[in-house]
């Protein structure tokens, strides 16, 4: 996880372009400014970049889907649950799937498990659009590598 | 088996928290009855399921920017029915 990057997902672990399913891993760190100030002494993993690592691992899902054509971009989030405390450390395993694929849009459900228990959970809905910016696709492309996307396996899909 | 309007505007009404009684064939969804495009993402999303169709919000949004097409083509909910009605057949054809 690279928090001073907003970059949550460590790792793709499957991407199922026919069932429309994807799994990640990405590991909290042990250590971030953030844990300072959530808190002081009892330090947790904001629920809200649970929910921005679900978003994540949707996004990786319909990039995959749009064969690295189309860029989703967080829309709203519905029924979002956080069931229990997430610590510093603590490996997430994330798994979306979707659930539809909209004309300029797309909805996933999303859920983060930590030692095969869930721990959070979503829908979110995304707009769906081409890439704005070349040098946004390049980027995105950079970290599909760091990651282990199959950006092949996506652009035959 | 309810019309395509009454569908269509209990949707809405459940989705936006509009009452029913003031969604009329002639509303145009964004002018009178203040749907703005994120909502309409859930409508639409609402309208695919229950028809098993896909709305070509994107077309509509490009020939809109583009001065081929006027909101009231699409967002008119009469003009809306019309064209999910045109979308249900194009499927079973």
């Amino acid at each position: 996880m690279r928090l001073e990057y907003f970059q949550l997902i460590d790792r793709i672990v499957e991407l199922d372009l026919v069932g429309r399913t994807i799994k990640a891993q990405a590991q909290v760190p042990d250590t971030s400014t953030i844990f300072e100030g959530h808190f002081p002494g009892h330090p947790l993993m904001p629920g809200v970049l649970l929910i921005e690592s679900m978003a994540q691992t949707s996004g990786w899902l319909i990039i995959g889907i749009t064969g690295f054509a189309r860029m989703p971009f967080l829309a709203a989030v519905r029924e979002a649950k956080l069931r229990t405390f997430v610590a510093p450390g603590q490996m997430l395993s994330l798994r979306a799937s979707l659930l539809h694929d909209g004309s300029g849009y797309a909805i996933t459900k999303a859920a983060v498990d930590v030692d095969g228990k869930t721990v959070a959970e979503c829908e979110i809905t995304f707009r769906v659009m081409a890439f704005p910016d070349p040098r946004f696709r390049t980027s995105m492309s950079e970290v599909a590598q760091r990651i282990g996307f199959p950006v092949e396996a996506s652009a035959n899909g | 088996m309810s019309s395509t309007f009454d569908t269509v505007a209990n949707i809405i009404a459940e989705t936006c928290d509009i009452p029913r009684d003031k969604i009329k064939p002639e509303s145009h969804a964004i002018n009178d009855l203040g749907i703005d495009s994120l909502d309409f993402l859930d409508i639409a999303f609402a309208i695919d399921k229950a028809f098993g169709i896909k709305l070509p919000l994107e077309q509509w949004t490009q020939e809109v920017n583009d001065g081929k097409a006027t909101t009231e083509q699409y967002f008119v909910l009469d003009n809306l029915c019309a064209s999910i009605d045109g979308l249900v057949a194009a499927k079973g054809a």
